[in-house]
């Protein structure tokens, strides 16, 4: 666990985290992260071998709902917050890259 | 250049939407070519502060598809979540399944056109859910979000590479929607998406004893099975290309993503691996794991019906041809149609012609009529006509041409039974031996040539017999019982010594 | 001039006098309501008041009882809701500019709840952005001021709620808590705060921070408030998958009955260095008072305790940092008005529209998931949690409640902990541990300082335990007078 983060690594994760940061920002950031990453470093010295990884607190599993259509919210409730809207759809700057997604 | 030996090695990534009523993770309606943004609640917008609940019809198709691909159905499985950024994906993440998938491997027979039937291995199918769309308008500044679609329930099915040229890829694809289709967890319209493909291709290259891997490309968002095997065969071309010209390029790429120009016929590069996502997977903690009993997957299995492939086996056993029982198993409605006629009335061949020849032949024009695609099932014929038609067929009180115009009338009168049907029109084989010998007589003394020909000139005997058949017919306008009209025109013949 | 008095009443006798026909709805909001008019531009307790609203909502209820109509059990009492909890009605901030206009076309289960039973909302209360913090300090709006020295915080996340309850500017709250920001700021203002079991409550509409820690609670001035507000919120929710399937019992039923045979478990690691002497005494003599009266006072270990800040802070950042990505400003939300492309729109809406705590812990969430060190952080620290989970697991073996202090010192002054992110998180040291384990956890006032600030003492019990600690707290409660003090606020000018 490398607990001094570079300048490189806090951009990296600045722009996973999507976040513009200035190089100011990039720099505090860095040193903040670091010192917390320092302090959580100590997760390391304990003995987690044989333990399982806890997700979730209570011992709930397979909660499911039935097939059942329930109303969509109206058009208007859609778009209430929409920063930028056109007819019954959002808008964003147009996207050239159409790769970007996931799958 | 001369061309190297090569082995094709081809696997696919398969998104099938599941057409449940509601949503994967919400109660929204699951619906299509709705108004944009109708199709949204809180859950699919990802609004703050809602929660997702698994939707169990969801699981039940993705177990049955798993059960019906020989896949080994986990007993307990979880929900990741699977982050990147795009306008359609409101939370910012979809719900996905990472490292426990529902389906694990299995294997799956599947027929080829030579006959034969080949093994693909699947390597597991997991649920998640859609993302919503985003529609780029030319010479329009900005791109429209639209969400009806984000949140469908999607089962993504992934093979080995097993497929070992383009045209398997494309028959498993082809095979792969009719088992949805009689799973009934998918239409199947490639039109309108239901079903996504993204083949990966890579090559192994023979030359001087070695082999060399080409880098494996995935082709992303392909929803025709034309373009899954064009697009093979165009990246096969590539690879091969690219080797012969640049062989440390070919092999040392890492695995990259392509894009497919349909009007173009060529793939594009999308994203190589160093630019590959960061997915930061992790286990969802809105949602808890999914625990499958072996009840329920049996409980499961009872609903699944006999599949494509195996009705395929069963029809080439009834003689049938090999395009007759595909065109019959296109539609499970139709198959089992056709299957109930024949548990009546075991003349498939028979009832087979009649579906495929006059039934079709109403079905496509009411298609084209209507607009909309009205199949042979949808007629209002049931199997018991069809059956009792066959018979009649079978056992001469009809003629084949007859039949035709016997089923016209019951597609579209309110007749049913096909003998009274038969009846009305007059249409019934007349199997009386004095009133055949009578047209027989008459129509040998019409054509003396004939009976010369007949006679005398063995080449042309046959054609004059022919002839002389179809004269009889059609005396009776067509009436006479064609085997009763051969046997007294040949003993006939022979008497006239 | 209303009855000043009625804003003394706790929310159970405001509910029984309002049913009884003795005080009208209408007087009882429109009392609280003058108290905010008059204290909460000292306190800023407040995002939004619901001045016309709540005296329309407590007229229906007037009408209603006049018709002989019977309502739920918190009919007209003026009640703050964090504002984090999605409402039909107002704003639904988390105290950030991202969501400064965001209106929630839906209202949280626990809003629902509320309403069923009559409550009267008085407004939407501050908190740190996206309840992330511990002294309401980072709120895009300004921080919220401690009624008792309105030169210190809160506390936090739920300052705004506490500082309302503590100084009558609401009968009582509702507050979250992923690491203690229910318990914290309950401590710090000298008022009763509940984490329930996780799962008790649901939380559909809460918006999240981090899904498996987070818990609505009640925030109260007394612990009988504290059972009433619970026997309204707890309870299975379907659209909750996290949530309980089990109905809860009756809070209030056997909650003035003596607790009796009780083993309190006093864990060594929680009276350790860094604990304020004051405190110290103060919890210490809460424990006398249980020992004599009867309890076994037993000692446990919590081995683990010392790594729960270090699993905390990665847990929790990570799953924030899941949770907030949907805030990118295309589909609500701050949008920056100068983005050429789609990257620069979501990565300067965000910039914009949240403040440096929430990017610190995003980045930190971002990091501990990112391909390389997810093993190392996340799935690491779930494995402690584990640990965590397992301590408590043994303690409760030997004890039925587990006491401490809630915090290692009383409220700061604001802005002592602001430059050092790592300071202000070690502040949560004796709460994280109840979240990351999932088991209740309550603050109850114990004492004051020298200085006149209020101490609490945390009670943490097994799963589903509520009724058990709520009984005890009670008992300690009505031995003691903590409750019935009141902070001196100066008005505002
Ligand atoms: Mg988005
Ligand atoms: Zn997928």
């Amino acid at each position: 666990m490398g607990e001094t983060l570079s300048t490189t690594q806090v951009q990296h994760v600045a722009r996973l985290s999507r976040l513009k940061l200035s190089d100011q920002d990039i720099q505090r950031y860095g040193q903040q992260l670091s010192s917390i990453l320092e302090y959580v470093a100590q997760l390391q010295e304990v003995d987690v071998e044989n333990k399982a990884p806890m997700s979730h607190p209570l011992p709930l599993h397979s909660v499911l709902r039935e097939d059942v259509v329930e109303p969509s919210l109206s058009i208007a409730a859609v778009l209430q917050n929409a920063p930028s809207k056109a007819g019954a759809f959002f808008t964003v700057p147009k996207v050239l890259d159409i790769s970007a997604g996931g799958g | 250049m001369p061309q190297p030996e090569y082995k094709v090695l081809i696997g696919m990534e398969i998104h099938v939407q599941l057409a449940t009523a509601s949503k994967m993770f919400t109660g929204a309606a699951n619906g299509f070519n709705e108004d944009p943004n109708t199709q949204v609640d809180g859950v699919v917008l990802g609004l703050p502060g809602v929660l997702p609940v698994i939707n169990r019809r969801a699981v039940e198709m993705a177990i049955m598809v798993g059960a019906a691909l020989g896949c080994a159905i986990a007993a307990e499985t979880k929900w990741d979540r699977k982050s990147y950024y795009y306008p359609d994906l409101p939370k910012n993440y979809q719900i996905s399944q990472y490292d426990q998938p529902l389906c694990g491997a299995g294997t799956v027979m599947m027929p080829l056109p030579n006959g034969e039937t080949k093994a693909v291995r699947i390597r597991r199918a997991h649920l998640e859910e859609d993302a919503g769309k985003l529609l780029h308008e030319s010479g329009q500044s900005a791109s429209l979000v639209d969400l009806n679609r984000a949140g469908t329930p999607l089962l993504e099915i992934v093979t080995e590479p097993d497929f070992s040229c383009p045209e398997e890829a494309r028959l498993f694809g082809e095979e792969l929607r009719q088992i949805c289709r009689y799973l009934c967890v998918s239409q199947g319209i490639m039109q309108q998406g239901h079903m996504r493909f993204e083949p990966n291709i890579n090559l192994h290259i023979f030359e001087d004893g070695k082999a060399y891997k080409t880098a494996i490309t995935e082709v992303k968002n392909l929803n025709s099975f034309r373009s899954v095997e064009r697009a093979c065969e165009y990246e096969i071309q590539r690879q091969l290309t690219e080797f012969l010209t640049d062989r440390s390029a070919a092999l040392q790429a890492g695995k990259s993503t392509r894009g497919w120009d349909d009007d173009k016929g060529c793939t594009t590069l999308q994203r190589s691996k160093e630019e590959a996502h960061d997915y930061r997977y992790f286990p969802d903690p809105d949602l808890v794991p999914l625990h499958v009993s072996q009840d329920w997957i049996n409980r499961i299995k009872t609903q699944i019906p006999e599949l494509p492939m195996a009705r395929f086996q069963r029809y080439m056993q009834m003689e049938l041809t090999r395009k007759e029982a595909a065109a019959l198993l296109e539609d499970k409605a139709v198959a089992d149609l056709f299957d109930m006629a024949v548990e009546i009335k075991q003349l498939p061949k028979r009832i087979a012609n009649l579906m495929l020849g006059p039934a079709a032949k109403t079905a496509n024009a009411l298609t084209s009529e209507r607009g909309t695609s009205v199949l042979i099932s949808d007629l209002g014929v049931q199997a018991s006509q069809y059956a009792k038609l066959a018979g009649m067929m079978e056992d001469g009180t009809v003629s084949a041409s007859a039949a035709v115009t016997i089923f016209e009338s019951l597609c579209s009168s309110t007749e049913t039974d096909p003998m009274v049907a038969a009846e009305k029109l007059g249409l019934l084989q007349i199997r009386d031996t004095g009133a055949t010998q009578a047209w027989v007589d008459a129509a040998l003394a019409n054509n003396p040539q004939a009976i010369a020909d007949y006679k005398n000139n063995p080449k042309k005997k046959q054609a004059s017999l022919g002839f002389l058949r179809g004269a009889v017919m059609k005396l009776s306008h067509g009436k006479a019982d064609p085997k009763m009209v051969g046997e007294l025109l040949e003993q006939t013949l022979e008497k006239l010594g | 001039m209303a009855e000043p008095l009625l804003t003394e009443l706790s929310a159970r006798e405001l509910a029984q006098k309002i049913a009884k026909r003795e005080i009208r709805a209408v007087d009882a909001t429109r009392a609280f309501l003058e108290q905010i008019d008059t204290y909460d531009r000292t306190l800023h307790a407040f995002n939004e008041i619901y001045n016309d609203a709540a005296i329309a909502q407590a007229d229906a209820v007037d009408h209603s009882l006049d018709r002989g109509e019977n309502l739920g059990v918190l009919a007209g009492v003026p009640i703050a809701l964090k504002d984090n909890l999605c409402t039909l009605f107002g704003h639904t901030t988390c105290s950030s500019k991202m969501l400064q206009n965001f209106c929630s076309p839906y209202d949280a289960t626990v809003v629902t709840k509320l309403k069923a039973a009559g409550a009267i909302f008085v407004g939407k209360t501050n908190l740190d952005e996206f309840a992330m913090g511990s002294s309401t300090e980072n709120s895009a709006f300004g921080p919220t001021h401690n009624p008792w020295n309105t030169q210190c915080v809160p506390g936090g996340s739920s300052g705004g709620s506490a500082a309302a309850v503590a100084g009558r500017l609401c009968a009582a709250a509702l507050g979250s808590d992923t690491g203690g920001s229910i318990r914290q700021p309950a401590a710090l203002c000298g008022i009763v705060g509940l984490k329930p079991t996780y799962g008790l409550v649901s939380r559909y509409g809460l918006v999240a921070f981090a899904s498996s820690l987070d818990q609505i609670g009640p925030m109260t001035r007394d612990v009988r408030d504290a059972a009433l507000m619970l026997n309204v919120i707890a309870g299975p929710d379907a659209k909750d998958s996290t949530s309980w399937p089990q109905p809860p019992p009756d809070y209030l039923r056997d909650l003035e009955k003596p607790p009796e045979k009780i083993r309190i478990g006093l864990p060594k690691e929680f009276f350790g260095d860094g604990l304020a002497a004051e405190v110290s005494n103060a919890v210490h003599a809460a424990v006398d008072f249980f020992r004599n009266h009867g309890a076994e006072i037993v000692q446990v270990s919590l081995p683990h305790t010392r790594y729960g800040i270090a699993a905390y802070y990665v847990i929790a950042p990570a799953e924030a940092s899941s949770n907030l990505a949907r805030y990118d400003g295309v589909h609500y939300g701050h949008r920056t008005p100068h983005a050429s492309d789609l990257f620069d729109l979501y990565a300067a809406s965000r910039a914009e529209g949240f403040g440096p705590e929430v990017q610190r812990r995003i980045m930190l969430g971002t990091y501990a998931l990112s391909s390389g060190y997810y093993d190392a952080y996340y799935l690491r620290a779930q494995k402690v949690r584990q640990l965590i989970k397992d301590d408590f697991d043994g303690a409760f073996e030997k004890c039925d409640v587990i006491i401490s202090p809630t915090t290692p010192d009383v409220a700061f002054k604001l802005g002592a902990k602001s430059s050092d992110p790592l300071a202000m998180y070690l502040c949560d040291v004796f709460t994280v541990t109840c979240n990351i384990a999932g088991i209740p956890g309550m603050s109850v006032p114990c004492g004051f300082s020298s200085t006149g600030l209020p101490i609490g003492m945390q009670m943490l019990g097994p799963v589903f335990s509520e009724s058990n600690l709520l009984r005890l707290a009670r008992f300690y409660e009505l031995a003691h007078d903590w409750r019935t003090r009141k902070p001196a606020i100066a008005p505002s000018s």
